[in-house]
């Protein structure tokens, strides 16, 4: 789950670590009056939407007098980034910039840890760096155990800076972004850039954060900054009846068990020379209720022309799922045709069942999607 | 041989008197798995199956020597379920939950290495040694016994492979479901390791999804390391980006993670990637 900058800059601020502090606008108007409340000569606009390559897209910019600010908080107020519309704004006081630096927290895969990463090459696309210059960035694996002790990060510290006032600043956020991590359930926590002012201080100019959506559940104050987009309200309303959804955009409405097999499936559509209109993974075992659940949802897609059941019967038998199927179509009224593929244990009792039903049954996944394929590109 | 369990494992069911931990404890004992006990704090001394249940996971270690447990509990509990194992002294942990925090499996995974013990999952269908040893979820009845060693990242899909290897004759040596969150026990790299020194596995079938790079590490580390045979699949080619896959884990995330990348690195060493899960008993058999 992703947040706003500025929500992620009340987090540093109640962790300790050094942000300016902001005003929060909705409307030019808001920001003018923002720009005299906080009395200072140079402002910089953010705009606030949850992508990145905001900088890019013109939605960060200077601004030193009234008129300034009024004409370019309009013109980022009146910007989509990738598609999302700016609706806020934050106005802060421009600071002197003597270095960027560059600090995160991540959760690492091969590692197994968070992982720590800085580097002196801060306040430009990271990714840039990582892959042309990688030996820029010092990765550093946080113990679990042990936690960041200060041994750990003045020898941190030390890999940028030589001065100790800087290394016990820099020591000082380190520990409070890992804290903060910890304790919010945090998969990404990012400075970038980490700013030295002309008089030596470090302040975190910019703010990422990302949560683990596993962990929601115990962090209930970041679970209600939660602002899902249309397609996410859609995830989520499946997540609650136990799906795993994502719309596509194609016409072979998918509903798989398993999200391996969901995947493989929309592969196997698109090499075929269909477009899957989603992915949709009802869960390892199938009942009635959970089919009908899932046809409703692929039948709310207007673009879908055809529905593929790919159904493996592992611990639920094949014949089960075929009655549950047959069960859900008592209960659903559609012309949209209907293929369904059912293979494991007691896989020949399951398709006999289905035999006699107006539903297209095939043994093979590869013919059962060769058949979609086809159903769409004729109704197409 | 086959690795990681057999006959003689002996396995302590967490979690046994939840729905999922009692219906999956009787399928594994009817398959033959030496399921010597099941825990619950505050219900030990009952039944479930005709399992005994305990209230810790020590008396079982102690009384019955378990040395292999599997994880039902909520995610909630899970770390705590995980902990008390390898405080037990059980050598392989397996942990079908899913659901868990990230960040508790990162504690968990950290506390298991030290106690010199190992992690399967979470988030996974478990694993399987065909007629030997089923510890998991998955359904026994498609397996066949054989020489072709399995890791994959998802669950149903391996079922649909072994479906086609074992309709193609190709038995299985032991299947393993490392499950699909982005930070798991057992990997690509430590597993291949063992099929390779496995008598009993002759060739190694490695199926893979979007998100992260292992299946990349993998391929580096078979050109150097593997001699058997090894083909690989890779789900998720028309995933979109930075949309989550079902598992946590499957997510292309910063331009990285795709399954492009994978296939491309797999096929740079050698490896036969199979377009469709069908195909991937003809190109073991080449």
């Amino acid at each position: 789950m992703k947040i706003h900058e500025y929500q992620a800059k009340d987090l540093f601020a109640a962790y300790g670590i050094p942000v300016k502090s902001y005003i929060l606008c909705r409307t030019p108007d808001e920001v003018v009056s923002a720009y005299s409340q906080l009395n200072v000569n140079k402002v910089v606009l953010k705009a606030q939407v949850l992508t990145g390559g905001r900088g890019k897209a013109g939605g960060i910019k200077l601004a030193d007098n009234p008129q300034e600010v009024q004409t370019r908080s309009e013109a980022i107020l009146n910007l989509k980034i990738k598609d999302i519309p700016v609706d806020r704004i934050i106005v802060t006081e421009a600071v002197d910039i003597k270095k960027e630096y560059y600090l995160s927290i991540v959760v690492d895969r091969n590692t197994k840890s968070a992982l720590l990463m800085l580097s002196s090459d801060g306040g430009i696309d990271i990714e840039e760096v990582a892959h042309s210059t990688p030996e820029r960035i010092h990765k550093f694996q946080i113990d679990p155990m042990l936690g960041t002790p200060d041994f750990f990060t003045r020898k941190v510290a030390f890999t940028l800076f030589s001065d100790i006032k800087l290394v016990n600043q820099l020591s000082h956020i380190i520990k409070s972004l890992y804290m903060l991590f910890i304790e919010t359930d945090a998969s990404l926590a990012e400075i970038n850039p980490l700013v030295l002012t002309d008089d030596d201080k470090l302040i975190a100019v910019d703010a990422k954060m990302t949560f683990d959506d596993n962990a929601l559940f115990r962090q209930p104050k970041i679970a209600e900054l939660f602002e899902p987009t249309e397609e996410e309200k859609k995830e989520r309303d499946a997540k609650s009846k136990g799906f795993s959804y994502v719309h596509l955009g194609g016409e072979i409405g998918c509903m798989v068990n398993g999200a391996g097999l969901a995947m493989a499936t929309m592969d196997l559509i698109k090499r075929y020379r269909g477009n899957p209109a989603n992915f949709l993974d009802i869960g390892g075992s199938s009942n009635s209720e959970k089919v009908v659940q899932a046809l409703k949802l692929l039948l709310k897609d207007d673009d879908v022309k055809v529905v593929l059941i790919n159904i493996f019967g592992g611990i639920t038998r094949c014949d089960d799922v075929a009655n549950g199927i047959l069960q859900a179509f008592e209960q659903i009224e559609t012309d949209i045709p209907v293929v369904v593929r059912l293979t494991g244990t007691n896989e020949e009792a399951g398709r006999a069942l289905l035999r006699d039903s107006k539903l297209y049954v095939a043994n093979t996944m590869s013919e059962a999607t060769r058949l979609a394929v086809n159903i769409s590109l004729k109704t197409y | 041989m086959s690795i990681l369990i057999d006959q003689n494992t002996r396995v302590v069911v967490q979690g046994i008197t939840g729905r999922d931990g009692g219906f999956h404890a009787l399928k594994m004992k009817d398959y033959g798995t030496q399921i010597v006990a099941g825990t619950s704090p505050g219900k030990g001394g009952m039944f479930v199956n005709g399992i005994p249940v305990f209230n810790t996971v020590h008396e079982t270690v102690k009384l019955l020597r378990a040395n292999t447990s599997i994880i039902f509990v909520p995610a909630a509990f899970a770390f705590d379920a995980i902990l008390e194992a390898a405080d037990a002294g059980i050598k392989l942990i397996i942990c079908i939950t899913e659901g868990i925090p990230t960040l508790d499996i990162v504690k968990a995974y950290s506390y298991v290495k030290q106690k010199g013990a190992s992690l399967i999952g979470p988030n996974c269908p478990g694993l399987i040694s065909p007629e030997k040893s089923l510890v998991g979820i998955m359904p026994a009845t498609v397996f066949k016994k054989g020489g072709v060693g399995i890791i994959s990242r998802s669950g149903t899909l391996t079922y649909e492979v072994v479906y086609h290897l074992t309709a193609a004759g190709l038995g299985q040596s032991t299947a393993i479901g490392i499950g699909g969150d982005p930070v798991v026990g057992l990997h690509y790299l430590e597993l291949l390791a063992m099929f390779e020194d496995d008598d009993e596995t002759d060739s190694i079938v490695l199926i893979g999804e979007i998100g992260g790079n292992a299946e990349e590490k993998a391929a580096s580390f078979i050109e150097h390391h593997v001699s058997k045979p090894v083909v690989a699949f890779i789900a998720g080619q028309t995933a979109p980006a930075d949309k989550q896959m079902g598992h946590a884990g499957a997510i292309i995330s910063s331009g990285s993670g795709s399954a492009k990348e994978k296939i491309e690195a797999l096929e740079a060493v050698g490896i036969h990637v199979a377009p469709e899960p069908s195909m991937i008993p003809g190109l073991l058999k080449r």
